[in-house]
């Protein structure tokens, strides 16, 4: 096994683009290092980032999986290893390994309504999906996105989102829990846009991802609305160490988070997501 | 040209109502308009009506002596806004905008409540539905309150 293909040492990455989010997350381009292969990935797949003399995080890929020589990932600044990254400039390098982990079942729903819904830094694991379906739209039925966050400074990728719900073919709906006076858009739970939106609960995939207290409540509404279990798919957080199922650290029940995940299809960890870290 | 009647029958809120509450009812009932920006519910004010939301988008805000005012729900078309006409004081406790032109159904509280005492039949049709509405606003504050994006 030469270098570049063992899982467990990284390749080095040259930061190509920095661009601030919100106060405290921002989308970080890479560029392989001269004469390397580019990182074909899917959508819902995630790299470990290494920031040298600091360690090591998991953190999904949020860029077009059409363009997989450049890495995007969106990151929010919560620990060490994330500040670490928060504080390299352009030209610096960065470790990575990867990508890891299963998708977003983008193909599968071809022929299908797809609703996603998501909050906060939810929706970079989600941005590759939307992508990937924009550049396929002709092959989805109704394309709904569902997006909350804390307040109006916290949406990820305002311009984009923007433009999204400029879309015809996309019925794009972001809300907040609280606003200024100026605010145009909703105010109130992502899980309170679930009943009214419009999409065939019988023909629909579902995919979320958020903090596990948006999931639980984001099914409880999907599920009213008719859509099966089998068709609601969500994106799974645990610490990690390997990143490739060896470690035994993101172990949910019976499955490893790294390897198994982190996008399940919601039948196999519903009777898990109250539980912690295990 | 469409009657009160098959608005009040058209909108979710009244979905399954008999007939003839549906007659009562359009005798309390009248169109409004509210151009986007224009107030039409202050704090403090009596609380006459409630409103059944035809088309457009609400803000109820609540304001705040540093920030100004701080919308804490957006409605919407298919939605009914406002409970205060149901319980003394009788008073609002929010400010409500119009975010875009609105077209809505007014309901008058007290030809309401008249009605209701009336016929306790309607009385409890109208409050089982209320009910529905305020226990839906109560667990969508209490998720609220879990700071749902944060981890
Ligand atoms: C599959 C997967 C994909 C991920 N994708 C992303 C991504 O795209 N962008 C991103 O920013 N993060 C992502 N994360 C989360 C990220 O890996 C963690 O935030 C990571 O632990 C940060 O490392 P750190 O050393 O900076 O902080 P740590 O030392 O690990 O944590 C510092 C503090 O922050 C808290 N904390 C840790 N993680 C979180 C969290 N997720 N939310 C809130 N508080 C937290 C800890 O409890 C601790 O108190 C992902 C995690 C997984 C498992
Ligand atoms: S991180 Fe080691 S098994 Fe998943």
């Amino acid at each position: 096994m030469n270098h570049a293909d063992n899982p467990l040492l990284p390749r080095e990455f040259r930061v190509s683009k920095i661009a601030r989010e919100t106060h405290d997350s921002f989308t970080m381009e890479l560029d392989p290092a001269k004469g390397a292969k580019a990182l074909h990935f899917a959508s819902g797949q995630f790299n470990m980032l290494y920031a040298f003399g600091v360690g090591e995080a998991p953190i999904s890929i949020s860029g077009n999986p059409g363009n997989p020589r450049t890495l995007t990932h969106t990151i929010r600044v919560v620990g060490p290893v994330t500040k670490a990254l928060h504080g390299l400039g352009i030209g610096d390098w960065v470790g990575v390994r990867g990508p890891f982990g299963t998708n977003w079942p983008v193909r599968e729903s071809m022929g299908k309504d797809i609703v996603i819904v998501t909050g906060g830094i939810g929706l970079a694991p989600l941005r590759p999906a939307m992508y990937e379906i924009m550049e396929n739209r002709g092959k989805f039925g109704n394309v709904v996105l569902l997006y909350g966050a804390r307040t109006p400074n916290d949406i990820l990728y305002e311009r984009e989102v923007k433009k999204w719900r400029s879309q015809f073919d996309l019925h794009v709906n972001v809300t907040v829990d609280r606003a200024a006076g100026k605010w145009k858009g909703n105010v109130g739970v992502v899980t309170t846009l679930i009943p009214n939106v419009h999409f065939d609960p019988y023909q629909a995939t579902a995919l979320i991802c958020g903090p596990e207290v948006m999931i639980r409540y984001t099914v409880i509404e999907l599920r009213k609305r008719g859509v099966a279990s089998e068709n609601i798919f969500v994106s799974m957080e645990r610490n990690m160490k390997c990143g490739i199922g060896h470690c035994g650290h993101c172990q949910l029940g019976p499955h490893f988070v790294c390897k198994d995940g982190p996008v399940f299809r919601y039948n196999q960890v519903k009777r898990l997501l109250d539980i912690r870290e295990v | 040209m469409q009657t009160m009647r098959t608005y009040l029958e058209e909108h979710p809120f009244f979905e399954g109502l008999r007939d003839e509450h549906l007659e009562l009812l359009s005798g309390c009932a009248k169109n409004i308009r509210v151009e986007s920006d224009e107030y039409f519910i202050r704090t403090g004010k009596e609380a006459n009506y409630f409103y059944l939301i035809r088309h457009g988008k609400a803000a109820l805000e609540l304001y705040h002596p540093n920030r100004g005012p701080i919308i804490v729900q957006t409605m919407h078309a298919g939605e009914v806004l406002g409970w205060s006409w149901l319980l003394p004081p009788f008073q609002w406790h929010f400010d409500v905008r119009a975010v875009e032109f609105m077209r809505l159904v007014a309901l008058d509280g007290e030809c309401l409540r008249t009605k209701c005492e009336e016929d306790h039949e309607l009385g409890y049709e109208i409050l089982k539905r209320f009910t529905h509405i305020i226990t839906a606003r109560l667990h969508a504050t209490r998720i609220q309150l879990l700071d749902l994006y944060n981890g």
